[in-house]
């Protein structure tokens, strides 16, 4: 078998196989001699997202690096597939999320005191277990309340590289 | 059943406003609905006003006041313990609306309006209200976007094995004929010993270390047959892939080995 020298075909290949996100770093490090620089590889990347024109998937750069995803608008079929988790969720979750994300690193308490109501603890458990939030440190206050703020998966599961790259906040005119 | 009292009136930019909306009425029955529609006190304060259609910035204390009451009250029949956050602005609905009632005798101009940390809390509140709606239309995995992949096919790369002659394999078992020959006149009776049977102690033999050489594997005492059923008891076993035959050189020891 003789070697393959395509480097966007190894890449391709190392995306695909994957279960995570592969960085530029990752991607280097595939190669053992003549290690091609990270530009070399997002050059490579955008080589490979061109030929992918008449594809249904396409290459994405999320907070964790690369990965291979299906291209929008395929939702309306792939349902059917029933291999959604966790795809609703409830404008609690979604309210204390984004206070999260906003405001981190916050604590239950600011948490509580923004939306009025007291803080589900299962939805912080849900975050924490999806790998979306996790505990920071804690805050120098009575009781040391937990600092909570975003992961990189957070921003992985939606699309985002960084928090900037969410909604900006509109200065309420109310 | 009307519960929603209509001795106030609402005005709305000036205009009073005599029809009470009609999503106001709500059956005690579907309080439960309220309370999973409504995220906490702050959420219902805001649709109030917006179903009155009043500028936040210009909340009238007494007909949100006495609406949300009303809410309240409903809540309070049925499921009183999950009522506590909104009893809490109740009393600061009223606090306000007594405070705003107190003539104020300091003409002091830093005094604050005493909406003002409301109206702050709400529009913070609404802030992020608007924004986890934008968080929820960001395209998000397993629901608009899904992860494509592949599946990694290793091939396993087998360790390159000695070949072994098959006139090697048989010059070996000469040998062992020869000596079961030597032995063969002390062996009176003739086993019957099954292949299978000698497959399992092969590989009992086996089991007990890492590999055997393949002379050893012979009990020269069994007699010729004996000698047979063990050989061919390890070329079945070779044959079904269980083990391996190794030799580093030729003419060398050959070893038997588990196969992995």
């Amino acid at each position: 078998m003789s070697k393959i020298q395509n480097i966007e075909l190894i890449i391709e290949s190392a995306l695909l196989v994957s279960q995570n996100p592969l960085s530029t770093k990752e991607l280097v490090d595939l190669f053992d001699s003549n290690k091609p620089s990270k530009s070399t590889i997002k050059r490579a990347i955008e080589t490979l997202n061109k030929s992918y024109v008449n594809r249904s998937f396409e290459i994405v750069e999320v907070a964790s690096g690369f990965r291979i995803q299906v291209k929008n608008g395929y939702d309306e079929w792939l349902v059917k597939l029933e291999k959604q988790i966790s795809s609703r969720f409830s404008k609690a979750f979604l309210e204390t999320l984004v206070i999260i994300a906003y405001r981190q690193p916050v604590t239950r308490g600011d948490i509580e005191s923004i939306r009025g109501v007291s803080v589900n603890p299962q939805i912080i458990r849900n975050m924490i277990e999806f790998e979306w939030i996790r505990v920071v440190g804690h805050k120098d206050t009575p009781g040391k309340p937990e600092l909570l703020a975003t992961t990189k998966k957070f921003l992985d599961h939606f699309n985002l590289r960084s928090l900037n790259e969410l909604p900006e906040i509109e200065e309420s005119n109310a | 059943m009307n519960i929603i009292s209509s001795e106030y009136t609402i005005k709305v930019n000036g205009v009073e406003v005599v029809d009470i909306p009609e999503d106001l009425f709500i059956p005690p029955d579907a309080l439960q609905i309220i309370l999973e529609q409504f995220e906490g006190p702050l959420d219902l304060l805001l649709y109030l006003i917006k179903k009155q259609n009043i500028d936040i910035t210009d909340i009238q204390i007494l007909p949100i006041t006495n609406q949300y009451i009303e809410y309240i009250n409903m809540m309070r029949k049925i499921q009183f313990e999950l009522a506590s956050d909104y009893l809490v602005m109740a009393a600061t609905l009223a606090e306000i609306k007594s405070r705003m009632l107190i003539p104020n005798d300091i003409d002091d101009d830093d005094e604050e309006d005493p909406r003002a940390n409301l109206i702050k809390r709400l529009m913070e509140y609404q802030k992020y209200k608007d924004l986890s709606l934008e968080l929820d239309l960001i395209p998000r995995l397993n629901r608009d976007n899904f992860i494509a992949s592949g599946i990694f096919n290793q091939i396993e790369r087998r360790q390159e094995l000695p070949k072994i002659d098959i006139d090697e394999l048989e010059e070996a078992f000469l040998e062992v004929m020869k000596r079961a020959e030597i032995n063969a006149s002390h062996n009176i009776n003739t086993e019957v010993l099954s292949v299978r049977e000698r497959m399992t102690n092969v590989l009992e033999l086996l089991n007990k270390n890492e590999d055997a050489v393949f002379t050893d594997c012979f009990d020269v005492s069994e007699g010729k047959m004996g000698v047979v059923v063990t050989f061919l008891a390890i070329l079945e076993l070779v044959k079904e892939n269980i083990i391996d035959l190794i030799q580093n050189d030729s003419h060398s020891v050959i070893y038997l080995k588990m196969k992995k």
